[in-house]
């Protein structure tokens, strides 16, 4: 699709109708449709559009409601004590009030998507030209699967994204009006528009990927994407070292092509934390990749970063404080994260290099990338060398701090997984640092322990220093976020996961606020791939995962190969390629089932619910960006489980099993209700422990449509997982098992038993053709 | 000199309504015994935990001994009940119990009605204290009691925040007295 628009001015006009002085025709929009395929029923869908639809998933999966706050302060009526059967002074319910909470938060991270989205687009169009085309992936048609289905457009070039991003825009303010005091009132429409919400981001993500895949000469969804290297020691601290954080790739890029110009990759090194790291990476391989968001406090700690850049999301408000005692200046890129610094974008480099170098400014705010890109290299080129001789706390130095604690537990209490610092701090002051280093791995770097501290101790220097040698080995190799999955492989294997006999495709995304470190995600991921799920990964967690190596020193991106396929591992790339994911369950029922995909979803939105066996996992989610990206899931019908950190998010949507009327479905067969069973039993879920999420995500990728090959097998890893982990049999197989065919055959006799003494009646659970619809119901009897 | 701290974990202070503290160990286990139908969860952290019994999960199975209390253990601990050759204590995830707890139409685990009294113990402190809010805000009814070493707000009735060595002897002593029947 393209859009044009149509001035016609015309001074003066003689025709058989008369004479017209002054004329002017103004067209904002005409479309060359090339696309064949029909509008569908929803093309922009509006703020009510799908409420049935969620209302239809939010009745089977109900939200339980924990408070993170009792009281509303939104308004001057406040503070309201909502608790219990409490009315605010607006007759806001507690229910409501957790449900608008959810709504803004994903309003946030839907905002920071498109924001993100439309700031790229607006640098991108002045460098490139609105009619730059866009080509997402090799053997791929369907090229923006987000796009195609909630706006009905099919973009062809960066011109058309303006379309969906004003679309996205428009509805987020509809949103976050919904949310002012005295609107909407109804928790369950709340959550309604948390899930459009959700909807929104996708396709904001989706225009932020596809536009710098276009124009940046990032991978086209190749599986055999090239390694690049992550973790602490792959930078070598001899160079000039600049450190990028957040997740806008423009300032980097010129970072990066202002070191190639100049033939300087062998004097400055440039590492990425969090997704500007994974960006980095994919538009250049000489970019390495730091670690994670939760890095940002321990590596600048390191003393190792000779200058850092910002751009925005996810970004440590503290960074200037920080990099200021370590005589490390900062340079801010984006107007939404200015730091309070002056804005130099119009001084010349030199001037702005001078007063860095110099020590006489500690940062600048420099908004135009390209800018950027030459103060950065000059800069750190200057600074690097007067910090040659800087040394982090040694380990005297700590012993001798740590001798000031005063044992008042502050920093455990403070500590958001209750590690045991103030025990290793003792020890350090015994001049043993072992604890300290034990607590690193599981630190999530939030620096909460410093706050605490009244004796104000560098507890994150400590951990640090106990896992010096720990970090001097912190270097694996990771593959380079290919972008999307391409056409071609969603045929190949969506007759797998359709019919189950791919168990499933695990979705590991999100940030690092993990209950017990990052080896849990590898853990999770290893689980999968070895039962032959297809296993995706993005963001901080797609690091994560790379760094536990095997006892033959392998780690995953080692042994597992990265195409979309059964046992396959693949680096999609960074938050924003999380559109990728839930394209790639579009594309399932629009390229293999060939359901129409234009302005369709809620057809294609039940199709993925009841026969695509995606499960999203964000074992670490912290961000409001990672609440609206599951969000999207939900309406999807992708169910989502979270680490126990996800519980705060203040609710979950749990299905209740034993409730065989919730679990109802169309036959489209013949238009028959029938129970197909809580497959999948929950739609968002917080797990304790890493065991009760793999047994979880074996036992959410279950759906309706499963042939009895196909359930055979997802029992038989759900089976095998809880044994594994919980050490008994399933309690519920009576929900799952429909027929004796479905019972795993080497289990057979033990099942049957087992099923016998819990009553369980066969054929009970129907095999439709299932459907929440009752549109897509083809006769009826 | 600084306003007074209130203890608890940092950013997850209370709402208005908070737990009183149960201000001696004979004051939990009488709560217990007077309870209809209570339920003792236990959390994935109990393995950690120690006590004089040994560890949390062997505490656990000296009072699920007593039979004055059903036992839940949640997330994937059940399995350290097994090892041990327990028998008859419940599984039950974080939260699908909290889920089913708020709903006073529920038959509870073992299908004979619904819980006047849940206590927690060995549980991950911010998932207790969030499941607890749920139940202080949409099971109003409900007598939630925390045993860990830490303050609970978000409970009905919660032990103060003790050193662990008097922790230990407080769980001692609530176990000994429900031996005592």
């Amino acid at each position: 699709m393209t859009k044009r628009d149509l001035k016609l001015k015309i001074d003066e006009l003689s025709s058989t109708l008369g004479t017209f002085k002054g004329l002017e025709i103004e067209v904002g929009r005409i479309y060359d449709e090339e696309w064949e395929e029909k509008m569908g029923p929803t093309p922009f869908p509006s703020v009510g559009t799908f409420r049935d639809w969620d209302r239809k998933l939010l009745e089977r999966y109900k939200p339980f409601y924990m408070p993170f706050c009792d009281l509303c302060c939104l308004c001057t009526f406040g503070k309201c004590d909502l608790t219990g059967d409490k009315r605010g002074a607006c007759g806001l319910t507690m229910a409501g009030q957790q449900s608008r909470i959810v709504l803004l938060a994903c309003c946030i991270g839907a905002s920071t998507h498109c924001a993100h989205a439309r700031h790229m687009l607006d640098h991108l169009i002045e460098e490139f030209g609105r009619d730059a085309p866009i080509e997402v992936a090799l053997n791929t048609n369907v090229e923006a699967p987000n796009i195609r289905l909630v706006c009905g457009i099919k973009p062809n070039t960066l011109r058309d994204l303006e379309d969906a991003l004003d679309y996205v825009e428009t509805q987020l303010v509809q949103l976050v009006a919904a949310a002012h005091t005295g609107q909407e009132g109804d928790n369950i429409d709340f959550e309604s528009k948390a899930f459009h919400a959700g909807m929104l981001d996708h396709v904001a993500m989706e225009v932020a990927d596809i536009e710098q895949i276009a124009t940046l000469g990032m991978p086209k969804g190749i599986p055999d994407t090239p390694m690049t290297e992550l973790g602490f020691s792959c930078i070598d601290p001899n160079k000039a070292v600049i450190m990028c954080i957040g997740h806008n790739v423009l300032p980097s890029v010129d970072i990066i092509d202002y070191l190639m110009e100049n033939d300087l990759f062998g004097e400055v090194e440039i590492g990425g934390l969090c997704c500007t790291a994974h960006d980095n990476s994919r538009y250049n391989k000489r970019a390495k990749v730091i670690g994670p968001i939760s890095w940002q406090l321990r590596y600048l700690r390191s003393g190792i970063p000779d200058l850092i850049v910002v751009d925005e999301q996810c970004i440590r408000t503290d960074i200037l404080i920080e990099a200021e005692k370590l005589g490390v200046p900062v340079i801010a890129t984006s107007e939404k994260s200015m730091l309070g610094l002056p804005n130099r974008t119009h001084d010349p480099p030199d001037n702005i290099v001078s007063d860095l170098v110099e020590g006489k400014a500690p940062g600048a705010l420099i908004i135009e990338p390209k800018k950027v890109g030459e103060v950065a290299v000059k800069t750190v080129l200057g600074v690097a060398p007067k910090r040659k001789d800087y040394k982090p706390l040694s380990g005297d130095d700590i012993q001798k701090l740590a001798e000031h604690c005063r044992n008042c537990e502050e920093c455990v209490r403070a500590c958001p997984n209750n590690l045991p610092i103030m025990e290793a701090v003792q020890q350090a002051a015994e001049g043993d640092f072992e604890l300290l280093g034990d607590i690193y791995p599981a630190c999530v770097g939030c620096g909460r322990c410093e706050s605490a501290c009244p004796e104000d101790l560098p507890l994150i220097t400590f951990f640090n220093k106990g896992a010096e040698e720990r970090i001097a080995n912190e270097k694996f190799p990771m593959r380079v976020g290919r972008g999307a999955v391409q056409d071609v492989e969603i045929r190949e294997v969506g007759r797998g996961i359709v019919f189950g006999e791919i168990p499933g495709v695990v979705a590991l995304v999100g940030c690092a606020n993990y209950p017990k470190g990052g080896a849990d995600v590898a853990k999770i991921a290893e689980e999968f791939l070895n039962r032959r799920f297809i296993v995706v990964a993005t963001g901080c967690a797609a690091m994560d995962l790379a760094m536990i190596r095997d006892e033959e020193g392998q780690n995953l991106y080692e042994k597992y190969p990265g195409n979309f396929d059964a046992g396959g591992l693949i680096n999609i790339g960074s938050c924003v390629s999380n559109a990728h994911i839930t394209g790639a369950a579009i594309k399932i029922a629009n390229i293999f089932a060939k359901r129409p995909l234009r302005a369709n979803y809620e057809e294609i939105a039940d199709y993925i619910y009841n026969r695509v066996g995606a499960v999203g996992v964000a074992w670490g989610a912290m961000s409001q960006k990672a609440a609206s990206i599951a969000s999207g899931c939900w309406r999807l019908g992708i169910p989502v489980v979270v680490g126990p950190h996800g519980a705060k998010y203040r609710r979950n949507l749990l299905g209740r099993k034993e409730n065989d009327e919730d679990w109802v479905t169309y036959d489209a067969r013949t238009g028959k209700e029938v129970y197909v069973g809580p497959a999948p039993e929950h739609l968002f879920y917080a797990a304790e422990t890493a065991e009760e999420a793999i047994v979880m995500i074996a036992k959410l990728s279950m759906r309706p449509n499963d042939t009895t090959k196909g359930r055979a097998v997802k029992l038989s890893h759900y089976i095998d997982l809880h044994q594994k982990y919980y050490g008994i049999m399933p309690d519920d197989l009576v929900y799952f098992v429909r027929r004796e065919a479905d019972i795993p055959f080497t289990m057979k006799d033990e099942i049957l038993e087992y099923l016998k003494e819990k009553g369980w009646v066969e054929d009970k659970i129907a095999i439709p053709d299932p459907t929440l619809l009752s549109r897509m119901v083809r006769r009826r009897e | 000199m600084a306003a007074r701290m209130i203890t608890g974990q940092t950013a997850e202070i209370a709402g208005p309504k908070k737990a009183f503290v149960i201000p001696k160990p004979e004051v939990a286990a009488s709560m217990i015994k007077r309870a209809t139908r209570p339920l003792l969860v236990v959390g994935s952290k109990a393995k950690e935990i120690k006590t004089k019994d040994g560890d949390l999960v062997d505490t656990v199975i000296r009072i699920h001994n007593t039979g004055k209390i059903q036992v839940v253990a949640t997330a994937h601990i059940i399995g350290e009940f097994k090892k041990r050759g327990v028998e008859g204590i419940h599984s039950m995830q974080m939260m699908n119990l909290g889920d089913r707890l708020r709903d006073p139409e529920w038959k509870g685990l073992d299908g004979e009605g619904s819980y006047d009294l849940v206590a927690f113990i060995g549980t991950i402190y911010y998932m207790e204290w969030l499941v607890e809010s749920g139940l202080k805000n949409f099971a109003i009814n409900l007598r939630t009691i925390s045993l860990n070493r830490h303050y609970q707000p978000n409970a009905q009735w919660s032990l103060g925040t003790v050193p662990e060595d008097q922790w230990r002897q407080v769980i001692d002593k609530i176990s000994s007295i429900l031996e005592e029947g």
